[in-house]
Formats: structure tokens, sequence, C-alpha cells
């Protein structure tokens, strides 16, 4: 009977020995479990060293017109051919990630952020939560590619414009998933234990409340920058994102529409690289949730 | 040697359901591990057989098997027969297995309120049932709904028949779960910790309607439970288990008056009894804890728990074996010290 | 006994009333549900005081008012003699050092990402109790105190039994010295053979330190191993309380009576064949009129229908109210008038 028993996790090489060797292999497996992270994550990591070294992979300026080359098919001078005004489309592609991702980055940090300390506020202290999420409702219904593009019009178009325009109507989100959690865990037999062992209120939010968010706002936050990443595109796109002389993803798709029967090329790359982008993030999203909600990728397991 | 009249109730009873050596395991992401090593017990024809043990011994994963209900994943059966009136229910395809629930074994859950469906009423959820297995007309099943609700005494059974389950109150879901177990006549009643969320009034009640069901009915009654005050108020025979095996089986008197597993004694001499005079008595509890599955010791899993515990108790797992004609005990401590009293018997 | 009641309570509850608003619709009355509708009673130094009834009596309601995990509506709460019922959350702070809780679950009464250390360190870095190596080497001290080693420190809650976080909420309950304890069905889910040993560490630690302690429970075997004092409650209100022999010897409402005989025995020589009490705890929304027993009560006359029954002492330091036992009180017949 009791050679039925099996080892959960047991090593058979002597730990000391390979410490190394068994840690990477360790890191392999967990990779093999969690296939959508690991897909996801080294996707991710590609597209995102491919746009953080573009300057050491392309002997060009992204802003550079050369009107001699214009719409050129690729080839070997011009790895991905040259757009209209004959700039080269492989370093215009790479540097159109930063732009992207930047706005990918702080519109998730930014609305990660602003929806937590509201989320907090609200969850927490019931005075305030009524008027709170009136105010979240109230900006929920705000229709957010209107708000980009009256907010564009009035100002300046700038990187932080578009970046304001897409983080405000995602804060509610995050504050009403914030919100739903506080509410649960504040019910938890433990935040009774610590507000009769004398814990302040901050103490309460921070330690005992706090910890709770960060697996389901990891998560959100990836969501909301593989979203913002497109909504930054469609922006663009429709002219009311980053200003046209930025090479973000979304304008160089919108300059490329134009020439999409003479020069192709100029327009896949980039369209190319921004799915890839918002499938490599998604993909990172899902795992995650699965991974840090296991009773509900179990039941998703069973179902299938 | 007399030749056995039908009236000497010598002869065993007939057994209406025996599990042979279930062997059960969870698999997860993190390994495999067994839960239930090798689960044996027989159910006769009209008693209340009682599956007692603490929380992570198997009983509830037992008893979910019966039914091919466990939860999979993770749990998975991996060996021995489930013999239902001489036939391996594990080997039945699901189809069959469909018409065996609620038809030939029944279930009643701990929380009747998980268990029901709240968007149905009562009626519908008795009738259901009764009009798929016993092919029933829709006012014959109806008629049969509001008899059954009337036998396990819900007051107002024509009303109450009509109603949701929210509408009623914990005890008397409890009961119309019972009621809608019974419907179709099932030969076994599976009750896993039927009274646990019932307030001690309502536990009275409920145990004394399922002692007159017994008597009245006769189907067999498999008892899930943790509470000895429980067994000891309904059980025929008892089966303890402890970390996925059975450590002993025997009659209720026999077990309650003569307990001879370790583990038995210790879960006897730990539950606080209700006494007329005011002197406090001293409970004694065992020392530790249950071991979690997937961490279970080799040999006897209560080995180390148990102030008996020799050398073999810690390397090889004993087998369940008679000391009485109705008592079956796993233990290596008890064995020695039986075989030796049978030893020095035989000498004298 | 004697000496036990000379000494002033340390705990003393007056006409505790909690009550929650149950919102209907937008355009009918307010109604309220009275989950405690007036209990009084006190707890002395070295007792304990088991609060019993059936799921929705009050008992967790007046444990949490004490604790002050909820606002009374009215009445006293008084702690050596000061009331706390209406007082503010950093009013409140220095009471917490008096009364402590141990919770039913010890699952979720234990954050899950703190280690043991952490979660009884807590309250001693709160009240400023110890700073450092001193307050390392208080922790540790708890929880040997509490049955657990030294190795336990760094654990985090989901590496112990059930038992063993139970300790651990006992330990984080005693780091600053409470003089009582308020149970919260502390047994309740747990194992047998664990409840037994939590039962035993309690009794023991009440000697070492003379605590106190409310323990509220609906198990009445355990109720009767550990407590000194008993109150049997229903539906908000408490309808008998005395020592625990007396109670658990001679129960005198019907109530209380029912509730015993439907304990079940484990003996399977003794068992019980009557049904002890017919029907079920009605809603506190609505609750009956007069005394709220009497629809399920086998005594019940007219008047218990019309009239709340006040409490009335059957023997010394055993009340119960009930109008038709009061009746033939001869106790309280033999007692001088008072005002």
């Amino acid at each position: 009977m009791s050679s039925t028993r099996i080892m959960i996790s047991s090593d058979p090489v002597p730990a000391q020995a390979s410490a190394a060797a068994s840690r990477g292999r360790k890191i392999a497996r967990w990779m093999l479990r969690n296939p959508r992270i690991a897909f996801g994550a080294a996707l991710f990591g590609i597209i995102l060293l491919l746009t953080l070294l573009a300057p050491l992979l392309s002997p060009y300026d992204p802003l550079q017109m050369n009107p001699m080359n214009r719409l050129k098919p690729p080839s070997s001078e011009h790895l991905l051919g040259t757009d209209a005004l004959g700039r080269d489309v492989f370093t215009r592609t790479l540097y159109g990630g930063r732009a992207s991702l930047m706005v990918g980055f702080s519109v998730a940090i930014a609305a990660t952020f602003i929806g937590l300390c509201i989320g907090l506020v609200s969850g927490y202290f019931r005075a305030v939560d009524n008027v709170l999420m009136l105010v979240m409702s109230g900006l929920m219904s705000i229709p957010g590619i209107l708000l980009a593009i009256a907010m564009t019009t009035l100002s300046k178009a700038s990187v932080t414009t578009v970046i304001l325009a897409i983080v405000v109507p995602e804060v509610p989100r995050t504050a009403r998933l914030v919100r739903s959690i506080v509410l649960t865990i504040r019910e938890q037999p433990y935040v009774d234990a610590a507000i009769v062992t004398g814990s302040s209120v901050p103490r309460i939010l921070f330690r005992h409340i706090l910890p709770n968010t960060a697996a389901p706002l990891t998560v959100q936050a990836t969501f909301i920058c593989a979203s913002a990443i497109i909504v930054e595109a469609y922006l663009s796109f429709l002219g009311a994102g980053t200003p046209p002389e930025v090479p973000s993803w979304g304008n160089l798709i919108a300059e490329a529409r134009n020439f999409i029967r003479l020069a192709f090329w100029i327009l896949l790359y980039p369209g190319l690289l921004l799915g890839l982008t918002v499938l490599s993030v998604n993909l990172l999203g899902d795992g995650l949730r699965d991974l840090l909600d296991p009773r509900l990728a179990r039941q998703m397991k069973a179902r299938s | 040697m007399i030749p056995s009249s039908p009236t000497l109730p010598l002869s065993e009873p007939d057994t209406v359901l025996e599990v042979r050596d279930l062997q059960v395991q969870f698999e997860t992401i993190d390994g495999v591990a067994p839960v239930l090593e090798g689960l044996s017990y027989k159910l006769h024809a009209g008693e209340t057989l009682a599956i007692v043990g603490e929380s992570g011994c198997g009983k509830t994963i037992g008893a979910l098997s019966l039914l091919r209900l466990a939860p999979s994943p993770p749990a998975r059966i991996t060996g021995g027969a489930i013999l239902l009136n001489g036939r391996d229910i594990l080997t039945l395809p699901e189809e069959d297995m469909r018409g065996i629930r609620g038809n030939d074994i029944a279930m009643i859950f701990q929380e009747p309120m998980t268990a029901l469906n709240p968007v149905l009423t009562i009626g519908h959820q008795i009738v259901e049932p009764l009009m798929l297995h016993k092919r029933l007309s829709r006012a014959a099943a109806w008629e049969r709904a509001v008899e059954m609700l009337r036998l396990v005494e819900i007051p107002e059974p024509e009303r109450r028949v009509k109603e949701y389950p929210h509408q009623l109150s914990g005890g008397m879901r409890q009961r119309a779960m019972i009621a809608m177990a019974l419907a179709c006549g099932p030969k076994v009643l599976v009750a896993d910790e039927p009274t646990t969320a019932l307030d001690v009034t309502i536990q009275a009640q409920i145990l004394a309607l399922m002692a007159d069901l017994k008597r009245r009915i006769g189907t067999a009654i498999l008892l899930i439970t943790h509470d000895l005050a429980v067994v000891a108020q309904t059980a025929d025979r008892v089966v303890v288990m402890y970390a996925g095996r059975v450590v002993e089986d025997a009659s209720v008197f026999e077990l309650f008056e003569n307990p001879r597993h370790p583990y038995t004694r210790g879960l006897l001499a730990s539950i606080p009894k209700l006494s007329d005079g005011n002197e406090r008595q001293k409970l004694e509890g065992i020392p530790g804890s249950v071991p979690p599955v997937g961490a279970r010791p080799p040999g006897c899993t209560f080995a180390p728990r148990c102030t008996l515990a020799i050398d073999a108790c810690r390397q090889s797992v004993p087998a369940l074996d008679s000391v009485s004609p109705t008592h079956k005990v796993a233990c290596w401590a008890v064995m020695d010290k039986t075989s030796k009293k049978e030893l020095e018997r035989a000498i004298v | 006994m004697s000496e036990l009641s000379s000494s002033p309570p340390l705990l003393q509850v007056d006409d505790l009333i909690v009550r929650y608003p149950v919102k209907k619709g937008l355009l009918q009355p307010r109604k309220h549900v009275h989950a405690v509708n007036g209990v009084s009673f006190t707890v002395r130094r070295g007792e304990t005081l088991a609060l019993v009834g059936e799921s929705g009596c009050g008992k967790t309601t007046v444990g949490r008012s004490i604790m002050r995990l909820v606002r009374p509506s009215s009445g006293a709460i008084r702690v050596d003699g000061i009331d706390v019922a209406s007082l503010s959350r950093r009013q409140l702070k220095p009471y917490r050092r008096k009364i402590q809780m141990v919770f039913q679950d010890p699952y979720a009464s234990l954050n899950p990402r703190m280690t043991a250390g952490e979660i009884i360190g807590e309250p001693l870095g709160n009240f400023g109790i110890a700073h450092g190596a001193d307050r390392e080497s208080r922790i540790m001290s708890l929880l040997e105190r509490v049955g657990l080693g030294r190795s336990h420190f760094h654990r985090y809650p989901h590496e112990f039994s059930g038992g063993q976080r139970q300790r651990l909420g006992i330990a984080r309950a005693l780091a600053v010295e409470p003089s009582l304890i308020v149970g919260d069905e502390p047994l309740s889910a747990l194992d047998v053979s664990v409840q037994a040993q939590i039962v035993n560490l309690l009794d023991h630690l009440q000697q070492e330190f003379g605590l106190s302690y409310l323990f509220i429970a609906h198990d009445l075997a355990v109720v009767q191993q550990i407590s000194h004092r008993v109150a049997v409650m229903y539906l908000g209100r408490i309808v008998e309380i005395g020592e625990t022999a007396d109670i658990f010897r001679a129960p005198i409402h019907p109530y209380t009576q029912a509730l015993l005989a439907a304990v079940p025995l484990p003996d399977p020589r003794k068992r019980r064949t009557i049904e002890p009490l017919r029907g079920e705890v009605p809603s506190p929304i609505s609750p009956p009129s007069g005394c709220a027993f009497h629809p399920r009560c086998p005594l019940a006359e007219d008047r218990c229908r019309r009239e709340v029954p006040r409490a009335q002492e059957f023997q010394a330091g055993h009340f119960a109210a009930c109008h038709v036992m009061a009746r033939n009180n001869q106790y309280a017949a033999l007692q001088p008038v008072t005002a």
C-alpha cells in the first residue's frame, strides 16, 4: 500500500550537485504547465526588446525622409521597404512600438492606481461610497473615443492627452473591481480580528485588504494595457490620437491606408506587430487569471 | 448441527450494496495523492450503516463515488468495485448510471439549499425523476409528490408543493430533500451529514423522521457523519474511517461499549457527554492532527498519533481482522494482544 | 464559587438592544429587526459564561456588540465599570486591550498573507507593547504557551492544520494580556479529537491567567464541560440564566428543557424516540407577540401570547422568564419584595 504513495514534486537528483540544473528544470516544468503565460511572456518580451533596441537594430532615423526612395518594396537595404516619404518601414515600425507600448503601460499603471485608490476608499468607507460610485457611473457613461476627440480638439494633440483620454473611462472599471474585492474582504473574520486587536484604519486597508487586490488587479492591468494599445491605434487612425509626427502604430497604419494598393507592406508590418502585441498581452492576462484563481481554472478544465 | 430454521437470523441478511477495496486518488497539477486506500464495507437490506470519521478521512469522496459523482478532476477511481445487487456499477456506461442515480441510490446532502434548484418549485423537483425513472404520468407524479411531502411531515403539502426552496425554512428544506430522495423508492439512501447544518432541535426532528421512515419504508441508509452522538442514536452498524482507510467495523453496541481501535477509543474519549451531575469530566482528545491528503505516513496512518504504536505499525498497513463475528478492527497492537489471548486460551 | 460572586463583575451588560433596519421598498415605512432585544448579564473575573441558543437567537450579535464590531442601538456594556457601548473608535482602543476575541472559523480569521509571527505580533505592535527582539521573544513564548513551536514563527496559515490555526488565533488574543476573551463558537469548526485539545488549552489558560470567557456556543455538551454559568437565548432575549450545574440538572424554561432533550447522546442504549420540540425558530423580522417561544411551547397559555415574561429568580442565581413556571415559583414568594 505504501508503494502507491507518490511524493509530490519529488526530485531524484541530489539538490546540491545540480541546483542550477534543477532550477532550470523547475522553470521549464512551470512553463509547460502554464503554456499561455510562457508563450505570451516570450512573445511580449521579444516585441519589447525589438522596440527598446530599435536604435541598435536599425541604421536609419525614423523621421528621416528620403524622397528618392519612396514606396520601395522590401530589399536588403530596407528590410521592410519604405513609405510614401521614403522613410524606412522597419525602423518606423520599431519606433512606433515605443509610442504604442508607452501609451499601453502608462494607461495600465495610471488607471490601475487611480482605480485602486478610489475603490479602496469607496469599499471601506460607506459614507462616501454612494457619491463615489455615482461619479464612477457618470464617467463610465462617457464614450471614450468621443472624449478623446473632444480633448484633442480642445487642447493640442499630444501623447499625454491620448493617455488621459483612455484612462478616464478605464478608471471606473478598476474602481468597481477593487470596491467589490474590498467589500468581500472587509467581511472576512480576519479583518474583524484586526479591528479587535487595535489595528488602525490605514493598517487594515494596506496590510489586510490591499494585498488581496494585487492578483486580480494585475490581471486587470494586462487587459487594460492591451485595450489601451488598440484604442490608441483607433484614435490615431481617426486623427484624434498621438500627433501625426510621432510614429505610433496607429499613425503608421493611418498613413499607410492611402497607399495600400501601391505598397501593402507599409500597412502590413505595423498592423502585424500591433496584433501580436495585443495577443501576447491578452495571453499573459488569461494565463495569470487562471494561475491566480486556481478554482476557476479547475472548473474551466473540468468543463472542457 | 442444528438445521437453520428460517426464523433464526443466523444467515447473513441480504447485501444491497457492497464496496470492495475501493481506491480513489486525487490527480492535480501538483501530483497524484491517494484519498481512499482500499475502502470495503457491506450494506444490508433495511439497516443503517454509519461511516464515521473526521475531516480528510475520505468519507465524503467514498459516498460520492457510489453515485460516480466525485468531482473529477481531481478525484479518480483507480480500483475496486461497487456492487449494487451484485452488479459492479463502476463498469456501467454513463447512461445506465443515470438510471441508478436517484432511482436505486438516492442522496441527501448537508446543505439542502445548495442541493435544491432555486428556480424550480419543490414539486417540480420531485416530479421530474418520477416521470423519468418510474414513467409516471404528470398528474400521477404530482399526486405522489404531495404524498411524499405528507410522508416527511411537511404541513399543508398541497400548498408547499408549489413553493420554491427559498420559501421554506431550513428544517423544511431538509424534509423536502428527503422526500425528493425517497420519491422513487431507492434501495439505498446515502445521507451525507444530513443534520450537521441544522440546529439541535431541528436535528432531533430530522433524526426522528429518518428513524420513522426507516421503520416504515425499510430503505437501507448509509449515514456519512463526523458526529458520534448522531451515530449512536441512529445506526445499526458503524464503519470508522481514518485517513483513507477503514480502521474499525462493528455493530453500534460493540463499537460504543467495546471500542478496539486506539483511534475509535480516542474519538470516544474526545466527545463531551451531557450528564446530570455537576462534575466536569476531563476530555482526553487525541494529540496531533489528521495528516493531509498527499502527506500520509507509511504503515498505519494513525501510528504517529497513537500511544500504542509498535514498530510494525510504522512499517506495514494492518488488515481488517475479525475480533468477533460482528466486529472487525485493523490494528497491529490490538491484534497482537488478541492473538496472544487466543493462544493462551488454546493452551489452557 | 462564593469567592467569584463577591468580587465586582468584569463585564456587565445592561438591557442591550441591537436593531438593524430592513429595507422593504422606497415608500414603505422602515422596519427593524431586533437581533438583540434587551439582554442583561454579567461575567465575573475568572469565570466562563456560556451564551447558548439556536441560529438567529442573537448570541453572536451580543458577542460582536461587546467587541464593538457592531454598534449597540441602546443599553450599556460596562467593562470594569466604564460604559463602552457608545465610545468612538479612538476612545475604544485602550478598552480593546482588556477584551479579545477568538473566532469560529480558524481558516478565515487569519490573514492568509501574514506569517504566524506577524499575526501574533500585530496586536503587540498596535498597542506598542513590545518592539524588536523583545517582541520576537514574546511571540515565541506565546506560540509555546498555546502548544505551538518556535519553528512555526515563519509559517503561513495554510501550512497549519485546523486545530493549530485555532491555537494561533488564541495566541493572538492572548498577546495583549486581556481580562476577557469572547469566543464565538471557537470549537464548532474543529474535528472532535482536536476540539478536546482546544477545550483543555482554554481551561489551562484560564487557570494560569485568571481569564474570563464569554463562550458563544450551540453545542450543549461542550458548554457543560467548560462553563461555570449558562445563559440560554431565544429570539433576542435571555430566557434562562444560572449556574451550569443548576441549568443542566433542573432546567426551568420549557425552551431550555427542550434544548437539553434534543441533544443526541453518544450512547446507543439511550436512544431518543420522541421529537422534543415541534416547529422552528420564527423570523426575527416579525416575532410572535408576548413570549416569543409561545407558538412552540407545550405549556403556553393565554397570558404568554399577550405579555412578555420578565426574568424571575427561581433559586439563588438561577433566573428564568416564563409565566407558567413563575406561578409555581416558591423561591420568589419567599423573597422580600424589592422595588
